[in-house]
């Protein structure tokens, strides 16, 4: 429904505006408050809305670390950004990876108790890590992956959500296409990478995206699976800042923050058409 | 090359109490370089036949074979067979080009002979100009034809074509029928061509393979398939309009059921004596509809000849030598 209307026009822009602030507002405030030192933003109450001359200090402290004038210690971003980058990544991608394979294992192939093991799939939907987080602990901890890369992603790569997705699209696939591959002589796994892959393109990188970001965002699994400090992830660094220490550098505080949300939003904005494409593309 | 014989084909879906058989017992003998057809109304078993030579069905019964191998156990790839499907299922994320490319690929065969034998059917199929563009780029004709290359460049020992023309516009429908007897007498490969549309079956069998309920009525040229029917099915099934079937005619007996062609039937002043119901024109021809003894019949007669009002009487007599007789009871002709 297109209607141009003056008033209706300035509402849905006051509305859009709206929203827009009030998403805003807050990373402005950090942005701001990244720009001053921690002096200035202690004592001004509330804080200053207009950028400081400190910016370059204050991400200094964030990336590398330091002991500041005040005299704490701050543990540098870089390296936590790293952990946070590589554990995104491996779960993005071992998400796609392994969801492709067993969606198209379930749509393509007949085996015993194939809907039995669809539903157990699909079961797990109910069942995140928060639900279940006693268990996988335990397993996570026997299998002494506690304080690596492995403890940190696998339990996260299984994923009901992937999997039923690609098995939609898959069976959107029409079987005359399946038919024509077997007729040229293509086998399975053939197919799969010729035929169903470069199809689920669009597909692969909306997922991806959103991925990512899960991936990124973790912050309770990895609180209890990582007790070592070099393999704290950005986002319980941000958590660390604030906490223990007597007395905080907001604004190294708020550079981390921006830091963090940094790689996800550039992801987003890389893939923005793919990721729309891959939303509502029916092209097939 | 190859001749295809079919020996007692059998199809059955499901098992115990479930199962349903849908073809039962279908014999065949094709020669090489033959092309036929097999026709039927919707859910007959025709592209399940098909689909069974294609190697996309399992085989419940019976053997086929293509030359001299039993190909029953043989995936779709190893019988040496092209198919050109309904909607063409063509690669939509690849090239003209790589679609048709892409079973010799597989095949592995040196680039140099894959561009050579791509190139040679495009030119055939005047789809040169279009070897860069993707499907969607494509009309429905043209989707067509990429499906029709990618069979050729197989070079395959047969040709399965199941419904082809269906997608296609009537102009577009018969020019490419031309076409496909054009390609047939050039290649001259082994083709089994579904189709629902008789007039299709008619214009490009050299034999064709009437199908009902599973049962293959009969198998013949379109001359003997038109003009001496097996059945009362494939009487009423090929000819349009179709042939009139009457259980009751004047001079008829009993148990047998007459049938004879709305184009057999001549208006005189002596005969059958039709009470007239309504008259349709199509051109260069009329058809009379009426009834004769309580029965529907349609007559066929030049468009020149003077309009019967309805409700009136005229008088038709069948050309006894295109009259045909039925079973009542099996159907089967006498």
């Amino acid at each position: 429904m297109i209607e141009r209307h003056p008033i209706l026009d300035f509402i849905s822009h006051a509305v859009l505006i709206l929203g827009v602030v009030i998403v805003f507002f807050p990373i402005y405030v950090t942005f701001i408050g990244s720009t001053q030192t921690a002096e200035q933003i202690m004592s001004s109450n509330p804080i200053s809305l207009l950028p400081g001359n400190n910016i370059v200090e204050s991400y200094r402290f964030a990336l590398f670390g330091g002991k500041t004038e005040a005299g704490a210690t701050v543990a540098p971003a870089l390296p936590m950004m790293g952990i946070s980058l590589v554990s995104a990544l491996i779960i993005a991608i071992g998400k796609i990876a392994i969801s492709l394979l067993s969606a198209f294992a379930i749509v393509y192939f007949r085996f015993p108790f194939k809907n039995l093991v669809f539903w157990m799939i699909f079961v797990t939907l109910m069942l995140p890590v928060e639900v279940r987080i006693g268990p996988t602990y335990e397993v996570v901890s026997d299998l002494r992956m506690l304080n690596s890369m492995s403890g940190l992603t696998i339990p996260l790569i299984a994923s009901a959500t992937a999997t039923f997705l690609f098995r939609q699209f898959f069976m959107t696939v029409p079987d005359e296409l399946v038919e024509a591959a077997r007729v040229d002589g293509a086998g399975p796994m053939r197919f799969f990478k010729d035929v169903l892959l470069p199809l689920s393109k669009t597909s692969m990188a909306a997922l991806f995206v959103i991925q990512f970001i899960y991936g990124w965002n973790q912050y309770l699994w990895p609180l209890l699976v990582t007790t070592d400090e070099s393999m704290y992830p950005i986002v319980m660094g941000i958590k660390r800042l604030i906490f223990g220490e007597v007395y905080i550098e907001w604004n190294v505080v708020m550079a981390t923050a921006i830091l963090a949300m940094l790689p996800p939003a550039i992801v987003v904005m890389l893939m923005q058409k793919w990721f729309v494409k891959g939303l509502v593309d029916t092209e097939k | 090359m190859a001749s295809i014989q079919l020996k007692n084909i059998v199809k059955k879906y499901g098992k115990g109490k479930t199962e349903l058989q849908v073809i039962h017992g279908v014999n065949a003998d094709i020669a090489d370089r033959e092309f036929i057809v097999i026709v039927g109304p919707s859910g007959c078993g025709k592209s399940t036949l098909l689909r069974m030579v294609a190697g996309l069905e399992e085989i419940s019964g019976g053997e086929i074979w293509i030359g001299d191998r039993v190909v029953n156990n043989l995936e779709p790839a190893e019988r040496d067979i092209a198919m050109v499907f309904q909607n063409y299922a063509l690669y939509p994320h690849m090239s003209v080009f790589d679609n048709m490319a892409y079973g010799l690929k597989i095949k592995k065969m040196p680039i140099a002979e894959i561009k050579q034998r791509v190139d040679k059917a495009a030119g055939i199929l005047e789809l040169g100009h279009l070897l860069d563009r993707k499907p969607r780029q494509l009309s429905g004709g043209q989707r067509q034809r990429v499906a029709m290359g990618r069979a050729i460049v197989r070079q395959p020992q047969v040709f399965l074509f199941d419904e082809p023309l269906s997608n296609l516009d009537a102009k577009l429908r018969a020019q490419t029928r031309l076409e496909i007897q054009k390609l047939h007498r050039e290649l001259g490969i082994t083709s089994l061509f579904v189709t629902h549309d008789q007039v299709e079956a008619m214009t490009l069998a050299q034999r064709m393979m009437v199908m009902n309920a599973g049962v293959m009525e009969q198998f013949g040229t379109p001359e003997e398939v038109y003009h001496r029917p097996a059945s009362v099915f494939v009487a009423s099934f090929i000819g349009s309009p179709p042939m009139n079937l009457l259980k009751n005619p004047p001079g008829g007996r009993a148990g047998l059921i007459m049938g004879v062609r709305p184009e057999h039937l001549d208006m005189g002043s002596t005969g059958w004596e039709v009470r007239v119901e309504t008259t349709e024109l199509l051109g260069a021809e009329r058809l009379i509809y009426g009834r004769v003894n309580g029965e529907q019949i349609i007559i066929r007669s030049e468009e020149n000849v003077a309009v019967p009002a309805p409700d009136s009487t005229i008088y038709v007599a069948p050309r006894e030598d295109r009259v045909h007789w039925f079973n009542a009871d099996t159907g089967k002709r006498i």
